[in-house]
């Protein structure tokens, strides 16, 4: 499989990085590269075997359902780009 | 002992250990020399950030602890941390733009266990971005170099940096086996999602470990595969990675993935016998193309342990040539979801944009170099609706059925699996990848499948090629027998001999 630039700009978007229309072939080649390493996959009959969920075998860790942390909101802003109090603040969301 | 202050730095930790527990000198002393020859290393960019006050703060502490005959596991040892590492209060970029100047509220889980075992940190480490790469140069900051030189290269330290054609140190821990293999840190951490502790330590002559999935809590790392990740030691010598991975290790309830098992004495193991061990030789790992420098190496190593007292088998690992292609699509899978995190908003890196798509956009296409938004992407595709069942699903089968592969090696008797670490010795900046990715992904070509079954392996330096620079050998072992490997790379050291870099040249 190979994907074509429309593909390519789709993906991005999906991913939430802006490419530029120069960008576009070489992420096509790239990718294209990838997808075709990848591809030798299709050579092995996988039927019947079951994905890896869980690469170590073992039983899910549980905690306490207790309170064990908080009353941090400053230390919770502090890398902030930009905040307003203890809130993040961003471009308007909901017109 | 009345060894001079840059001495200091050529002790291994257990050296060091040794004369800090007899009062030899001090924990200041030792620090001293290590912020000394940071300074001296600069144009190696080992370092991505010194921490000097710290340093010496935190040695102060340790001789206080010595005097009153509290004396710590890694008492007073100076370790450099990769920059993957969440460090409370210290700058922690994963060597990504988007980062900036992330400064964390928290400490790392194994960090804070170094801490705790009496360390003292110098700074943080060079990384490939977010851990991306085998070669150390897709970090933000400008790249590590190996210590190591060709027989006869033009590489020497000029006015303004290191000149000539220079040798990565491998990746993504670049910073770490450079700072390591110069001595100017006594140990460092590292992390491998794909061979990223033993690649560069099998190209700067360092031994490196990566335990068992679950071994090592994963709380405070910069995440970038989920089901791969896992911190782990380089170290100068054997028994040095022995003593780090003893503090490294231990449950973590902040980590559910992080297994409540006792951390066995790793130094023990360091040593003992290896006599009546037996040791799979995997005949798919004799790839095609192979240096015959390589395949002497591997040979040798096979030699050694034979005449310690191991039965060498020939073993089969059939699905061994998928494990590469499955990583390229579980890996960035995961790495897609966990660095859908860097938006703008709560930490990093802001573009402003005309709404919050754009921003996301505009702060993601800024941030983030080229391998890092190629494995996004190729994440994002594969994870998409359509193609999730053709390329994750199948990934994640065959990931069971490599799996598979070890588990029915081991269910016959091996103990043990020997291999070579990587496909090639060091190679120099811009050679490998420029043209296809792929080309650079085959550095790992012997690592990955460890990842992939989630089984610990070691890499131990065992030989020079025909330029001069150090190969690494590979043992891969059961799940949770972190010391059978140990005790097998010990038996090729003692054979081989370590390999430190004999000329600082770089000032």
């Amino acid at each position: 499989m190979s994907v074509d630039q429309a593909t390519v700009r789709r993906i991005a978007h999906l991913a939430r990085i802006a490419v530029t229309e120069e960008e576009v072939p070489h992420l096509q080649g790239e990718l294209n590269a990838i997808l075709a390493f990848v591809e030798q996959l299709n050579e092995v009959d996988v039927s019947g075997v079951e994905p890896m969920t869980s690469v170590t075998p073992m039983a899910m860790k549980k905690r306490q359902d207790v309170v064990s942390d908080g009353g941090i909101a400053d230390e919770v802003v502090a890398n902030a780009p930009q905040h307003e109090g203890h809130f993040f603040s961003v471009p308007k969301v909901v017109e | 002992m009345t060894k001079s202050a840059s001495d200091l730095t050529t002790l291994t930790i257990a050296e060091a250990h040794e004369g800090l527990t007899k009062k030899s000198f001090s924990a200041t002393d030792l620090a001293k020399s290590y912020l000394a020859a940071m300074e001296k290393g600069r144009k190696l960019n080992a370092y991505v950030l010194e921490t000097p006050d710290k340093a010496l703060a935190m040695a102060a502490a340790s001789d206080t602890r010595i005097a009153k005959g509290e004396i710590g596991p890694l008492e007073g040892i100076p370790i450099g941390v990769k920059d993957l590492f969440c460090t409370k209060g210290t700058r922690t970029t994963a060597c990504s733009n988007i980062l900036g100047n992330f400064v964390p509220p928290y400490e790392s889980t194994v960090t804070s266990n170094l801490w705790r075992d009496g360390a003292v940190m110098l700074g943080k480490l060079n990384n490939d971005e977010f851990a991306m790469g085998s070669s150390n140069e897709t970090s933000c900051f400008p790249g590590p170099i190996n210590p190591w030189r060709r027989q006869g290269s033009n590489v020497g330290a000029g006015a303004g940096g290191v000149e000539g054609n220079y040798l990565v140190p491998g990746g993504s821990s670049g910073g770490s086996s450079a700072a390591v293999a110069a001595m100017l840190c006594a140990g460092a951490t590292a992390t491998d999602t794909g061979g990223s502790i033993r690649q560069p330590a099998a190209l700067t002559g360092t031994v490196g470990i990566k335990p068992t999935y679950g071994r090592v809590s994963r709380w405070g790392i910069v995440a970038f595969a989920s089901s791969l990740d896992q911190a782990g030691p380089i170290a100068r010598d054997v028994k040095d990675a022995a003593m780090l991975l003893r503090s490294f290790a231990g449950p973590d309830a902040k980590d559910t993935t992080c297994v409540d098992r006792p951390v066995p004495d790793y130094v023990a193991a360091v040593g003992k016998s290896v006599r009546d061990m037996t040791i799979g030789i995997p005949k798919e790992y004799r790839i095609e193309g192979m240096p015959p420098e390589i395949q002497k190496l591997w040979d040798d190593g096979a030699r050694i342990l034979k005449e310690a007292g191991a039965n060498i088998v020939e073993i089969s690992l059939p699905h061994t040539k998928y494990a590469l292609p499955a990583y390229y699509i579980v890996a960035p899978a995961e790495a897609s979801s966990n660095l859908a995190r860097y938006d703008g908003v709560r930490y990093g890196l802001r573009e402003p944009g005309k709404d919050i798509v754009d921003l996301y956009e505009k702060t993601r296409a800024k941030g983030f170099g080229k391998e890092v938004k190629r494995r996004i992407m190729i994440g994002t595709y594969v994870l998409s609706a359509g193609y999730y069942d053709a390329y994750y699903v199948r990934a994640q089968k065959l990931r069971t059925l490599i799996k598979q592969d070890f588990e029915q090696a081991y269910a016959s008797g091996v103990d043990a699996i020997l291999t070579p670490s990587t496909p090639s010795a060091a190679f120099g900046i811009g050679e490998k990848g420029s043209a296809d990715p792929v080309e650079m992904y085959l550095q790992d070509v012997f690592t990955v499948t460890v990842n992939m079954a989630g089984l610990p392996g070691i890499a131990v330096p065992a030989g020079l090629d025909p330029q001069g620079l150090p190969l690494g050998l590979q043992l891969i072992g059961r799940a949770f027998d972190e010391e059978t490997l140990f005790s097998l790379a010990s038996v090729i050291e003692k054979e081989k001999g370590r390999f430190p870099v004999t000329e600082r040249w770089w000032g």
